[in-house]
């Protein structure tokens, strides 16, 4: 297991590094942020100087060992925009996309996966049916269209929620959250729901497709002739064979909501990172894009690795390949 | 035959079991009838396809939709269990009846130690301590020949190899000291000579513990070293029965004979091994009457007609033109 650690953070060190100059080429190319931050009636001599002071006049690999040595000391400089350090600002964005993304797609799991266990073990049923057909829906229907038909339902015409923003939020180890206050859960509510229905959508069709395959299989044919119930085949048996595509799904959708939540939060006016990047990209603020492109890498890793230890935990023959 | 046995265990009377499919019904199991003593070892021997596996699920009712049970009667120690509700034939699972599989890898749930898997089987019927099933479990793996018995609860069925597997399936069959166990071809996966130990194995738990098997296997041969009576499977029906030693020496269906005769150990050296002509036929498309009658040398006129049952003591077949004694024409 060790092993497989030091080799996983190796790969994961390797990754980082091609990210670094994949966004240091790619926020190159988007544009000069110069004409950006000084005056467009600026002196030849003032814009000179501010194309130095950035460095902006070195050799294009001189710029990327420089980003390179500054993210190495931690240093993602300052946003041109709000003026502050950008990890600060990310800092201070990340608790409301991370309970965002965290509630949507736990919720989604948890509701998705017994609905979907349920949808494969009895295909037939209406209820059954029921449950594929929102799936479906939440596949094919536009997330904007269902985050603005929530806002026009229950925040317009029943006024149960609130249309948008964060709500009170509570100060926990320093950082503001809103699901520990009443207040807060029902704003984060409605746009947790629109983010979740995709994901939903998916852990049910996975659930359901793993439980209709495995119903079939010798395992729970074994399991019925020793008299086990229906429930403990499904609870005991099926519940672990299907856990590793939805425990990947799970990681995959966590990464990608933290990172591309940015259509329910606009909608929502959610004050998270995906409209920082949106606002930070149409305003060529390149540090901010940098470090949130050079974040988002890292959830990814993170995330794949956690996703990895699960696999071991969840599949004893890959542990024993792993040990080999 | 099941006339002359005064307390069968199991007695099993004109059973079905069809399956509705896109082609029409199809009859996998045709009015099939016998019984088994307490303790007793029954060899059931069919092609594949030729409803004997089907016929192991009848009787434990797991038969999976779109197939049902469609007639006949399924009697354990007087009791009947085709009709039974689902709760009371599961607690009958396991409990009274159990069975073993095939193939152990597809069997044993990977993903669980094989203490969790036995201790599932054991809380299906009683409420136990995890500590009194773990001893139960551990005792009953030792009986089945796994050396080390109790450390080998917390390792996954990926740690066992193919015969200690099989073991522990069938260790996990043996939990609840079932009156009957239902053995479908669990030697065919696995090592001859692996095989040989697993079957001299089961034959001495058997008489030991005083449990019936039905024996379900394709080889002749397997059956006759293990079982004391054999049933013959053809197309869905039992075209002949009787005591092993009996039938191999004097089969009256000429398909039986046909099976003895391809059985390796009877061929001559250095010649092709004998062979039945023809192939099982489709369900869809039986032959009216006698359904091995296009594949048999003896066939007449008279096999249009279905034959029925014919008894001689032990002894039962169902051919117009039995073997190896005068033809009544």
């Amino acid at each position: 297991m060790l092993g497989f650690v030091i080799q996983r953070l190796a790969q994961a060190l390797i990754v980082m590094l091609v990210i670094s100059m994949l966004v240091f080429a790619g926020v190159h190319a988007i544009g000069n942020p110069i004409d950006l931050l000084i005056s467009p009636d600026a002196t030849q001599a003032i814009r000179a100087e501010a194309i130095r002071a950035y460095g902006l006049d070195q050799p294009l690999w001189k710029q990327y060992l420089d980003f390179l040595g500054r993210l190495l000391s931690g240093d993602f400089g300052r946003s041109f925009v709000y003026n502050m350090p950008v990890l600060q600002l990310i800092g201070s964005r990340l608790p409301a996309t991370a309970e965002l993304a965290l509630s949507a797609v736990i919720g989604a799991t948890l509701l998705g996966v017994p609905l979907g266990i349920y949808a494969g073990y009895r295909p037939e049923s209406l209820f059954s049916r029921l449950v594929m057909a929102l799936s479906i829906l939440g596949f094919s229907v536009p997330t904007f269209w269902i985050g603005l038909v929530l806002i026009f339902t229950f925040a317009v015409q029943l006024g149960w929620f609130p249309a948008g923003g964060r709500g009170e939020t509570v100060s926990l180890f320093g950082v503001e959250w809103s699901f520990l206050t009443l207040n807060g859960l029902t704003h984060l509510f409605l746009p947790a729901l629109n983010l979740s229905l995709f994901k939903f959508a998916m852990m049910v069709r996975l659930a359901r497709a793993g439980t209709r395959e495995t119903m079939l299989t010798d395992t729970v044919r074994f399991a019925r002739a020793a008299g086990e119930s229906e429930w403990t085949i499904l609870s005991r048996h099926v519940l672990r064979l299907i856990a590793i595509p939805i425990v990947t799904v799970f990681g995959l959708e966590l990464g990608s909501t933290l990172a591309f939540a940015v259509v329910t939060e606009t909608i929502f006016s959610w004050p998270g990172l995906g409209k920082l990047i949106i606002d930070s990209i149409s305003s060529l603020d390149r540090p901010v894009m940098a470090a949130y492109l050079m974040l988002v890498s890292f959830f990814f890793i993170l995330i794949n690795f956690a996703v990895d230890i699960a696999y071991a935990a969840l599949d004893p023959r890959l542990r024993a390949r792993r040990a080999a | 035959m099941s006339g002359t046995m005064r307390n069968p265990l199991l007695e099993v009377t004109d059973l079905v079991t069809e399956f509705a499919t896109r082609k029409g019904i199809l009859r996998a199991v045709d009015k099939v009838s016998f019984a088994i003593e307490a303790g007793e070892i029954v060899g059931l021997v069919g092609e594949s396809g030729s409803g004997k596996s089907v016929t192991g699920f009848s009787i434990l009712g797991l038969i999976d939709p779109p197939g049902r049970i469609a007639g006949g009667s399924v009697r354990l120690g007087g009791r009947e269990l085709v009709g039974l509700p689902p709760a009371q034939l599961r607690a009958i699972r396991g409990k009274a009846i159990s069975m073993v599989f095939q193939d152990p890898s597809a069997t044993l749930n990977p993903v669980l130690t094989i203490g969790t898997q036995m201790h599932l089987a054991i809380a299906a019927h009683e409420k136990t301590s995890e500590a009194a099933a773990r001893a139960r479990a551990a005792e009953v793996l030792a009986r089945v020949g796994i050396p080390d018995a109790r450390s080998r609860l917390d390792a996954h069925p990926h740690q066992f190899s193919g015969g200690m597997r099989q073991r522990v399936a069938i260790a996990i069959a043996l939990l609840n000291r079932p009156s009957l166990i239902i053995c479908d071809e669990p030697t065919t996966a696995l090592d001859v000579s692996i095989q040989a130990q697993i079957l001299a194995e089961m034959k001495a738990l058997a008489r030991d513990l005083g449990t019936a098997m039905i024996w379900i296997s394709h080889d002749l041969a397997t059956v006759s070293s293990l079982a004391r009576r054999i049933l013959v499977m053809y197309a869905g029906r039992i075209i002949e029965q009787g005591p092993v030693a009996d039938v191999l020496r004097h089969p009256r269906h000429p398909y039986t004979a046909g099976l003895i005769a391809s059985l390796p150990a009877n061929a001559e050296p250095g010649r092709e091994l004998r062979q039945i002509p023809g192939a099982t036929p489709s369900l869809f498309d039986l032959p009216p009457g006698c359904a091995f009658a296009p594949r048999c040398a003896f066939s007449s006129a008279a096999c249009a007609q279905a034959p029925a049952l014919h008894h001689a003591g032990p002894r039962g077949w169902r051919c117009h033109h039995p073997r190896g004694m005068e033809e009544a024409r």
